[in-house]
């Protein structure tokens, strides 16, 4: 059964069309990923998903239900976590959690659990107005689940994060689809993304670009295989000789062979024993993304 | 028992009281206000008038008896003089034996005919004595319960209105533009969560705010230095007070309602309350304001506030008083806050 379906939704503020024509429809139990650059309209999109905006055309059913306007029956069971995090003021980690916990009714045991979830434990007294750009994310996320939602929202959850309280934030989210909950995120990471997501929506200017599996996306790109050696190992012209090599290109650094058979390249590679810090690049998501929605760099 | 009233109430009211501005503002400032006016005009009203001497005799004695005038000695009549002609004195005593002449300055006319009635009748009165026969005509003075107020009876209740006046206008209008603006708002209607409960606790908050300011008013209005005394029917204001507070919670959803920024709304809300506060006589009475004036102040709620805390705090009025008041200022509650909920919205944009 499906946990979200979205259908031709359009957004304008002014003249300026944020989200442009977008369908998807997310599983229940699903990972689903909205991915594109800044501007894009993820937010946009999430927020009518939300029920918070109301959409100037299209239609949205989340759990069965209109999220539009306030639906107090599909509250209880969506936890939403906003780009900006929202706080009362002057409270601490703990306080903040016990009041978004008895809004939903669930005791502050449950608070203190979740506080542990996202590694707080240790910052449970301190104001919220004093902790770290990453550990306030980390009280945001920590609110959008203290009342245990079936569907999850998380707006860039892991920006901001350092190296280990992302993946440390990986296994809680994936903990909690293991309990057969449906998460729909945004992310900057698109590394992360491959990891985390059954499947990835690509937008940008407001429309869906590419959705699918990020594994049949990659696939989807046909892209060749990359051999990169370390400047000097092997002549550029050798290198071009070689079976299966397609294209050679030199920099400061390092020699990069582009082929579509990499076996038999690697294997002569093999012989010649030039295998020192050999890296051998597959296409990622990143390199989907890139492909989708170009190179240019914009507002 | 942890309902999503109680702990939003806990929540606000611990964000209020962990915040020293506003504290400072609540509290002292608006106290700040009535120590200074209630030491300003503490002398007007008891302020006796001097009356200067030169000798002695029966007739400066029963001066100072009357307790109506504060004598001054000096010892030559030139020192004396001196003092009347800079008009520092409005009047002096030469006592001679049993001569009594009375110098006095003409510029000050009243306070000159009000030391010399008073000198005449001493000085008639101990020649009556004088004479032995029992007077003709008796005189007794008895005082009557005026409605002038000693300046601390009127400031209490109006300095007090005005201060609950803004922290209740304050009080509503902040949390909810920069609950907006910081999206805990837009938090707040994804959570399961009326308006009703949302608006309760925050009245909770601000009637409780109001509650420690009005008892930390009386109680050092009442400190011997102001001496406020409080009427047998004080407890009658209790209804005004809560009316007033609402009356004025409402104004500031209103504000809420309209400003986008902290600095608007604070702006707004001063731009209200203070222009309204000397209107409804909150720190001067209105009574001799020209009609006009007096009209526009008949229309501000502050005005009917201030006028039921001082009838039921000083002036010690009956039931029947608290109609008017409570019947405007339930009225005003009604229509403000019915407007500030067609205005309201919950994004910025
Ligand atoms: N409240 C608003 N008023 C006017 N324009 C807006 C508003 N919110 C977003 N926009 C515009 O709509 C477009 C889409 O914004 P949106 O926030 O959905 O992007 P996004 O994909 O979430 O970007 P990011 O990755 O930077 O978070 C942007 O061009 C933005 O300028
Ligand atoms: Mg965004």
């Amino acid at each position: 059964m499906a946990a979200i379906v979205v259908e031709d939704i359009r957004k304008s503020y002014g003249d300026l069309t944020a989200v442009d024509g977008v369908s998807f429809t997310v599983a229940e139990g699903e990972f689903f990923g909205i991915l594109g650059p800044n501007g894009a309209g993820k937010t946009t999109t999430l927020e009518i998903v939300e029920g918070l905006r109301r959409p100037d055309g299209g239609s949205v059913r989340l759990l069965g239900e209109n999220p539009f306007p306030r639906n107090v029956k599909l509250l209880p069971r969506v936890g939403v976590q906003l780009q900006a995090s929202a706080f009362f003021e002057k409270l601490s980690a703990r306080e903040q959690l016990e009041t978004f916990a008895a809004l939903y009714g669930v005791g502050p045991a449950r608070a203190r659990e979740v506080l542990d979830l996202v590694g707080l434990a240790d910052k449970a007294e301190t104001r919220e107005d004093r902790l770290s750009g990453g550990q306030r994310q980390r009280l945001s996320i920590a609110c959008a689940l203290v009342h245990d939602p079936d569907v999850v929202f998380l707006d860039e959850p892991t920006a901001a994060l350092d190296p280990q309280a992302r993946r440390n934030l990986w296994d809680v989210l994936r903990a909690i689809q293991a309990r057969g909950k449906t998460i729909v995120y945004t992310t900057h990471y698109l590394d992360e993304a491959e990891v985390l997501c059954d499947r990835v929506a690509i937008m940008d200017s407001g429309r869906v670009l590419a959705l699918d599996t990020p594994a049949a996306l990659v696939r989807g790109l046909d892209a060749p295989v990359r051999v990169v050696l370390e400047r000097g190992a092997l002549a550029a012209a050798t290198a071009a000789g070689l079976p299966g090599a397609d294209e050679v290109t030199e920099d400061d650094q390092s020699l990069t062979i582009s082929t579509r058979t990499p076996a038999p390249l690697l294997s002569a590679l093999a012989e010649r024993g030039t295998l020192d810090g050999l890296q051998v690049r597959t296409a990622t998501l990143e390199d989907v993304f890139l492909h989708q929605t170009g190179r240019e760099y914009r507002a | 028992m942890n309902s999503p009233f109680k702990s939003l109430s806990l929540a606000m009211a611990k964000g209020f009281f962990r915040e020293k501005t506003t504290l400072f503002f609540t509290f002292v400032f608006p106290l700040m206000f009535l120590v200074v006016f209630g030491l300003l005009f503490s002398d007007s009203g008891t302020d006796r008038i001097k009356l200067g001497s030169v000798g002695d005799g029966p007739v400066v004695a029963a001066l100072r008896e009357t307790g109506a005038v504060e004598v001054e000695r000096y010892d030559t009549l030139d020192a004396g003089l001196a003092e009347v002609r800079d008009g520092d004195l409005p009047g002096l005593v030469e006592v001679t034996g049993d001569r009594v002449v009375l110098h006095f300055a003409a510029s000050d006319q009243a306070r000159a005919g009000t030391v010399r009635g008073l000198v005449q009748g001493v000085t008639q009165e101990l020649n009556v004595a004088a004479s032995g026969q029992p007077p003709k005509f008796a005189f007794a003075a008895t005082q009557v319960e005026d409605s002038s107020l000693k300046a601390i009876q009127y400031l209490t209740p109006g300095i007090l209105s005005w201060g609950i006046a803004i922290s209740a206008v304050f009080g509503a209008a902040l949390p909810l533009v920069s609950w907006r603006r910081k999206q805990v708002l837009r938090k707040l209607r994804l959570a399961p969560v009326s308006t009703t409960t949302v608006l309760g606790s925050r009245l909770l908050v601000t009637i409780t705010v109001a509650i420690v300011q009005a008892v930390l008013f009386v109680a050092v209005a009442s400190l011997p230095v102001f001496g406020l005394a409080l009427s047998g029917t004080w407890w009658l204001s209790i209804p005004v007070f809560l009316l007033g507070i609402l009356a004025f919670f409402s104004i500031g959803m209103l504000v809420g309602a309209f400003c986008k920024t902290e600095e608007a709304a604070s702006g707004a809300a001063n731009i209200l309350v203070l222009p309204m506060s000397f209107l409804s006589g909150s720190f001067f009475p209105i009574e001799n304001a020209p009609g006009w004036l007096q009209a526009v102040s008949n229309i501000l709620p502050l005005r009917h506030m201030n006028d039921g805390m001082t009838d039921f705090l000083v002036r010690g009025k009956g039931f029947e008083a608290l109609l008017v008041p409570c019947a405007v200022l339930l009225g005003f509650t009604l229509v403000v806050s019915f407007i500030a909920s067609k205005v309201f919205t919950w994004e910025d944009n």
